[in-house]
């Protein structure tokens, strides 16, 4: 579990995240909701270590991780995977190399027959198993994601970040790589943090979701819920789709048909 | 400037402190020493020559005084090339192919968030990325600046035998006049100063690349243009205080 304690962050005086709370619930998706330019990827940053908060706390699992001493930081970034919104693989090495990367890194102890289990296992379950001496320039961009989690979770991450997994996506790659995140998050009950805008991901795999609005959280709650919400930041961005907002109207032509939705979107009919 | 002074020493204390293991350290600058030593032999080794050939001839050129021997040029040659252009000119040269390669490598990556990939993944991304290039700049420098020094007074005695301005004898016996072993440690030292210059703002250019793919151009730009002018200021430093 991670607890996100009162975080403030500002840039060159313009405050961008205004006293920020929150919990993330481990074995979840957890997913950060807001349009752009809310702080959403400042919120994750600030998590991951990647930026410093002005004020707050940020903590794993009862450890404290900001203004912690570097051995307590770093060994909360080693169980870290993160998913970055253009996947960052490393050019100069293969898909399987960029996959044992951070086993080389960060289990010496590992043998290199070990390491290669390790990497086709995980390029296994991406459902990449062909693809391990390719190149990065050489593969989808649905494709890349996919090895960006396998890197994330070869480690065998207890967090894992992801920032805006579905950008410059086809739908329905995109919920291909929602279900792996969720199957995943679920297969090893790990902590999973998602920053999106996507309300297809919010439907697909929204089990614990928090809107950021200006810097501030301004709601939580599940997908059940977040159709009904009653902060009118909230129903702007969601039903500035026409598709939510036609859902939103079957829901309430034939009562109850929003669930029969997001259940049939669960199951893995998807919308 | 006193700011941008103090973030590159912070940067290059970052790059000391948390280091990487041996092995990951060995064979990372293994590596960066092929990109920077091995793929730079040709350019090298064409640059020095020509400079040694031009050398000889212009000096042939303007020695026309029949009182000054004209093993005179060999021994100019020599001492030109060991003192100054071996080192100065194969620096700068490097400067331009290896500089530029170096922050645009590290620009790229910043910009595609890989280095953030590392910082996430509890790595030390300025020892992993920066430091073996900085190692290995150290180390190739030295040799290439000795490559470029044999083959520009063999590319003076080419020239000089050649276009017939001398005979081989003559510039023989000017190389081996009152040669001063000091000047070879000399333009040795040169070469690693220079080394650790051009690798290292390289590095912090391309390190701090912010925004997209016009930035990381002029992170390139920036590197070679500042190491050029930093190898210059250090050439005069070096002259006025080890000679």
């Amino acid at each position: 579990m991670i607890e996100v304690s009162n975080i403030e962050k500002s840039f060159d005086g313009t405050p961008v995240l205004k006293g920020i709370s929150c919990v993330f619930e481990t074995g979840k998706c957890n997913l950060l909701l807001g349009g752009s330019g809310t702080g959403k990827s400042v919120l994750l940053q600030c998590i991951v270590g990647l930026m410093k908060p002005d004020i707050g706390s940020i903590t794993f699992d009862g450890t404290v991780y900001t203004n912690s001493k570097i051995d307590i930081r770093q060994e909360i970034r080693r169980k870290i995977g993160m998913l970055f919104q253009g996947s960052a693989l490393f050019d100069s090495m293969t898909v399987a190399q960029n996959v044992e990367f951070p086993l080389q890194m960060l289990t010496p102890e590992m043998s290199p027959e070990e390491r290669r289990e390790r990497v086709e296992f995980c390029l296994k379950r991406v459902g990449l198993e062909n693809a391990g001496n390719k190149m990065p320039a050489e593969i989808s961009g649905g494709m890349k994601k996919r090895v960006g989690i396998a890197r994330a979770i070869a480690p065998q991450c207890t967090y894992l970040f992801c920032d805006e997994p579905n950008s410059g996506l086809d739908p329905a790659t995109s919920i291909k790589i929602d279900n792996l995140i969720h199957e995943i998050t679920h297969e090893y009950n790990i902590t999973t943090v998602i920053v999106t805008h996507d309300m297809n991901s919010v439907i697909e795999i929204g089990e614990h979701i928090i809107f950021l609005h200006q810097g501030k959280k301004l709601w939580d709650g599940t997908k059940d819920e977040i159709l009904n919400a009653k902060v009118p930041e909230l129903r702007d961005f969601i039903f500035s789709s026409s598709l939510v907002r036609a859902a939103k109207r079957v829901d309430e032509e034939t009562e109850g048909g929003m669930a029969a939705f997001a259940e049939e979107s669960e199951s893995g009919g998807g919308i | 400037m006193l700011k941008t002074f103090g973030s590159f020493v912070l940067f290059l204390r970052g790059m000391v402190t948390r280091t990487e293991r041996f092995s990951v350290l060995w064979n990372r600058t293994i590596d960066e020493a092929i990109l920077i030593g091995v793929d730079s032999i040709v350019i090298v080794s064409i640059v020095s020559a020509f400079i040694g050939a031009v050398t000889c001839v212009q000096i042939a050129y303007n020695l026309t005084n029949p009182l000054i021997p004209q093993s005179t040029i060999g021994y100019m040659v020599r001492e030109m090339t060991i003192l100054e252009l071996a080192p100065t000119i194969t620096s700068i040269v490097l400067a331009g192919k290896v500089g530029s390669s170096i922050a645009g490598g590290l620009g790229t990556m910043r910009i595609t968030e890989q280095v953030s990939a590392l910082e996430v993944m509890g790595i030390n991304s300025t020892s992993y990325l920066v430091l073996p290039r900085i190692l290995a700049a150290l180390l190739m420098f030295p040799l290439l600046v000795i490559l470029a020094m044999l083959l520009s007074i063999l590319g003076g005695y080419l020239a000089g035998t050649l276009t017939g301005v001398m005979t081989a004898q003559d510039y023989i016996e000017g190389i081996r006049t009152d040669f001063i072993p000091y000047n070879i440690v000399f333009a040795l030292i040169k070469a690693v100063v220079f080394a650790f210059l051009v690798s290292g703002i390289s590095a912090f250019k391309g390190y701090y690349t912010t925004g997209g793919a016009l930035e990381v151009g002029a992170a390139s730009t920036g590197a070679v243009t500042n190491s050029i002018i930093a190898i210059l200021i250090a050439d005069f430093a070096l002259a006025a205080l080890l000679l």
